[in-house]
Order: C-alpha cells, then structure tokens, then sequence
C-alpha cells in the first residue's frame, strides 16, 4: 500500500510553501505584542442600537458592529433573553437556545399562516430533488415510517 | 430583493426581503454575483447550530459588485467587483492585528468563542448572509477584496472560504517535506486540504469518507490515496496499518459535528444534541496519528462540550491546532496560487443552480444527489 515512487513531486507546486519554521506552537500567530493592550485598541465608531440584541455577560461592552436579521421575539425570544443572562460556559446558556429555536419553527408556522400563507413543505424541504434523484432512498424512508407508525398504532391498540 | 430564509430544520425558501442598508459608517452594500452552499451551512440547515432563528438568510460564501459605500469608506468603491471573506473583521482590535481576522472582537456581540460571520446564527453575530441579491457588508475596507481583472469569477467565489479553509487546515498541520497526512472528510473542504497539503511538501496524503463519489472525485482532484471507512473494520486499525504502525504524522479533521461512523457518538451528538455534534472525525485524528504528532481541525463543532478522547492527547503528547481560517492573511499567497495555474478552485463546483431554487439545491448538497461536490448560487439582479 506504501507508495514508493516519487510521482507526488511531479504536482504542481509541491512543497513550495513548507516553513521550517511552522512549528505547532499557534496558528500563524503574527506576535506584534498587543494582547497586552488588553481592549485598549483604537476602535471604531459604534453603530446605532436600533433593534434589540442579546449580548454575551462574557463581553465588556456591544461590538462596534452588529447583525440586526431576526431580532428576539414572542416566546422563542423569552427563552433567548433568558439564555443571555448565562454564560458560554454552561448549558444553561445553549440548552435554551437550543429550545427556543424549536419553538421559533412553530412561531414561524403561525405567522405564515396569520399572513395567509400555508408554507409548502414538499417545495420547502425540497423533496421533488429528492425524488429525481433518490427514489429508492425516500421509498425506503416511507416504508420505514409506514412500518413504525403501524406497529405503534397496534401495541397502543392492544393497550387500550 | 429575493433571499433566502431559513424556516427551521431542512425547511428553507426564497423570499422578498427589504433592501439592506448602510448602518454603520463603514458598511458597504455588495450586489451578489455568486455564492455558494458551504458545507458548515448544513449544520444550519439540519439545526444544529444554536440560535439560529426562524427566517435569517445563511450565506458566507460571495462575490459581487459594489453598489453604496459608507461614509468612512476609502478603499472600496461603487463598481468594484469583489470577493467578501467569510470572517467579519474589524481590521483594528488585537486579534486582527496579529492576522487572526478569525477571532475579530468586534464582530460579534453574542458570543466570544467565534467572530462575527456573514448568515451564520446568531451565535455568529446575526448577520445576514450572501444568498440574496444584495448584502451588508461591515467594516468594508478590511474583508472585501477586489477581484483580479483576469481571475475566473468562479475561482474567485471559492476564495472567499473553502480554498483558505481548506489550505490553513494543511498549514495547521505544520507538514513536513515526507510526511504522511490523512484528512478526514471528502468535502469540498477536505478535497481543498487535501490538495493544498502538497503544497508543504508530504510523500503520502490520505483522504476518509464514507462516500464513494467524493472519494474517487477526490482521488482525481487532490492526487491522493482515497479510502472508503464502510469498508473497514475500523479506519484507525487501517490508518496504523497503512503507516507502519507508528500513525500519521499529520491528521486533519474537515468534517465537525455531523460525522458519521460511531453510533455512540452520533446518537450523543446528531440525535440527542446531548454533546456540540457528534466527535467521530475528531476521535479518528486523536487515534490514528503518531505519538507527538499534530491533529489540525477546521471541521465545525457547535458550543459547548464533546466526547473527546483527551487522555490519548495528554499520553500522546499531541499539539492540537483549530481555527476558523484567516482569509485575508491567506489571500495574497492564494491568489497567487490560483493565477499562476497551480491551483483550480472553480473544479470543485459540480452545480450552478438559480437562487430562487435554493431549497433544491440544499436538498441536492445535504443529501449528496446527483455526484454533488460543490453548489454555487446564482441571484438574477441585473445580471
């Protein structure tokens, strides 16, 4: 399996970028010596706070710059201010999170519907690409499900 | 203009969403020519990713043309055409300065971990993404740079993540001249790594995946050996094997939290999100390189915790190296590369798909259909 031929030098620009000095120490740290500045950089100026954004406890202060996409809202956004009083460091923090972005697919299910518009989940999932392309794969996820819905169906029957 | 719109797990579409604005003096608004579906996107996609919230737009992988500047902006201007790396960056704190453009502090007020990154959750700054008609671009002058007149737009799109991506994760790796470097993951990514890794000059460069199409575009692509791990009883008993027992003196981890091959793992990590994404790959490069040896990880893991084999790392004596890449620091050098022919990024791309069939082309790249490597999209404004 060892290749012993020297083909590989033949590539084009082989070993042209090897650094001696590329030891493991940090990923291409340019040392300049200002983590020692601590946050006493020049920054720029701040952009406006507008929207309403969820800021790490972690942080001193708001970044010079921020997204404003999807601001927190209903009760996804309840669950994320809540996660936003705790640390990176614990699961309280990204369970939360975690849940509040389930929540929020719901939330978004009630607000197209309340715009008048049913959301079309075969487009949306884009499951005619995978009918083209993968027949046999979505045949066997059906009978799949079909054959544990069944069962299911029947040992909640026999309970009852 | 039409986006993207992330409507929850596997669900997105395009939608009409209000033009993007200058909001900070420094912004620039970028008329997107092209933009990819980055393999890290499917993390999103699949709801993986913490706080990534019903219709945000993904998207860090773009180029376009200028269309506004803001008022501090001096080095870009309306008409250029230019490729955006996928950091936000503000070019001023310490971390930028010291060419870590990656690790920016002040890009991304929700989290510390990672810097701000354009369609990336909130855990990445909230920003809106790239696959739109139009994008917020922030601190304009630092990430956005303008295209050579002679380099092909699709070798330019590829600049903006996957080529840095993949050719830091083998300057990670610190190889040296007739090393044996194994890269877990045939992605676009891990083709990209494994092609790069040449350039530091190894004698072997392994590729690991599961799927036969990519290995074998990876063989062709990459001119490395490519080995499929359903055919083994066990990739690191392979891995010792093919290395005269000693293990590889490099590993590179381009797959991150959705890797397959371990059901512990995957039901921990995929299923029960119990740990930041299942560690497989990373598990893998623990075990397969020598004693001493450097495993370099780009693959994607979410917050906060993993099963990760860290007493082999103390008893092995290995230097972990991880990062986002650094575009910028990377840029010229890899400019470079691709202009003079010794590389070609544009022959990663499989398909070229509307923007307004987004949801077919997530489909297309998550489920592996018709051969896909790589998927560029291609919003319609004015073009």
């Amino acid at each position: 399996m060892e290749e012993n031929n020297e083909d590989y030098k033949n590539i084009p620009g082989w070993g042209m970028d090897a650094d001696a000095e590329n030891e493991p120490t940090y990923p291409m740290k340019n040392y300049t010596g200002d983590d020692h500045n601590r946050i006493n950089y020049e920054r720029s100026v701040q952009q406006p706070e507008d929207v309403e954004i969820l800021m790490s406890i972690e942080r001193p202060a708001i970044t010079r710059v921020f997204g404003t996409s999807v601001p927190p809202s209903g009760l996804s956004g309840m669950i994320r201010r809540y996660a936003f009083q705790h640390s990176e460091d614990r699961y309280r923090h990204w369970i939360p999170l975690i849940l509040a972005d389930r929540i929020n697919v719901f939330e978004g299910l009630v607000e197209d519907i309340k715009a008048g518009e049913f959301p079309d989940m075969i487009k949306e999932r884009g499951l005619a690409m995978e009918w083209k392309h993968n027949k046999i794969g979505i045949l066997k996820k059906a009978a799949t499900i079909a054959v544990v819905g069944t069962v299911i169906f029947t040992l909640t029957r026999k309970k009852k | 203009m039409l986006a993207m719109n992330y409507r929850g797990p596997y669900r997105v579409r395009t939608v009409e969403k209000p033009m993007p604005e200058i909001l900070h003096p420094e912004d620039a608004i970028i008329r997107v020519t092209r933009t990819c579906i980055c393999g890290s996107d499917l993390h999103l996609y699949h709801g993986m990713v913490p706080d990534t919230r019903v219709g945000s737009t993904f998207g860090h992988e773009f180029t376009g043309v200028v269309e506004e500047v803001g008022p501090l902006v001096q080095k870009l201007k309306v008409g250029d055409q230019v490729l955006v790396p996928f950091n936000i960056a503000c070019g001023k704190c310490n971390f930028c300065k010291q060419g870590l453009f990656g690790n920016c502090h002040e890009s991304n007020s929700m989290a510390t971990a990672v810097g701000g990154i354009f369609g990336y959750s909130h855990t990445a700054g909230g920003f809106d993404g790239g696959q739109a008609e139009y994008v917020r671009v922030p601190y304009a002058d630092v990430g956005p740079t303008v295209i050579p007149a002679e380099m092909d737009p699709d070798d330019a799109v590829l600049l903006t993540d996957v080529v840095p991506t993949g050719y830091q994760a083998a300057e990670m790796g610190g190889i040296k001249q007739g090393d044996t470097v194994v890269i877990f993951g045939a992605g676009p990514i891990g083709i990209m790594a494994a092609r790069c890794a040449w350039f530091f000059g190894p004698s072997r460069v392994i590729i690991i995946d599961h799927i036969d199409y990519r290995l074998e575009f990876a063989k062709n692509y990459a001119k490395c050996e490519a080995y499929n791990f359903k055919d083994m009883a066990d990739p690191v008993v392979f891995l010792k094997k093919t290395t005269d027992s000693y293990g590889a003196d490099v590993c590179i981890d381009c797959v991150g939290c959705e890797a397959e091959g371990n059901t512990l793992q995957t039901f921990s990590g995929r299923v029960a999100l119990m740990q930041a994404g299942a560690a497989t790959a990373l598990q893998w490069a623990v075990n397969s390189v020598k004693k001493g040896g450097i495993v370099s990880v780009v693959g994607v893991y979410g917050p906060p915790f993993n099963l990760v084999p860290f007493g082999n790392i103390v008893n092995k004596g290995l230097t972990i190296r991880a990062n986002q890449a650094s575009v910028k620091r990377l840029l010229p050098k890899l400019i470079d590369h691709v202009m003079s022919g010794r590389l070609n990024p544009k022959g990663l791309i499989t398909h070229r798909i509307p923007l307004e069939e987004v949801s077919d082309a997530y489909r297309l790249f998550s489920s592996k259909l018709d051969n896909c490597i790589k998927t560029v999209l291609i919003p319609s404004a004015k073009h």
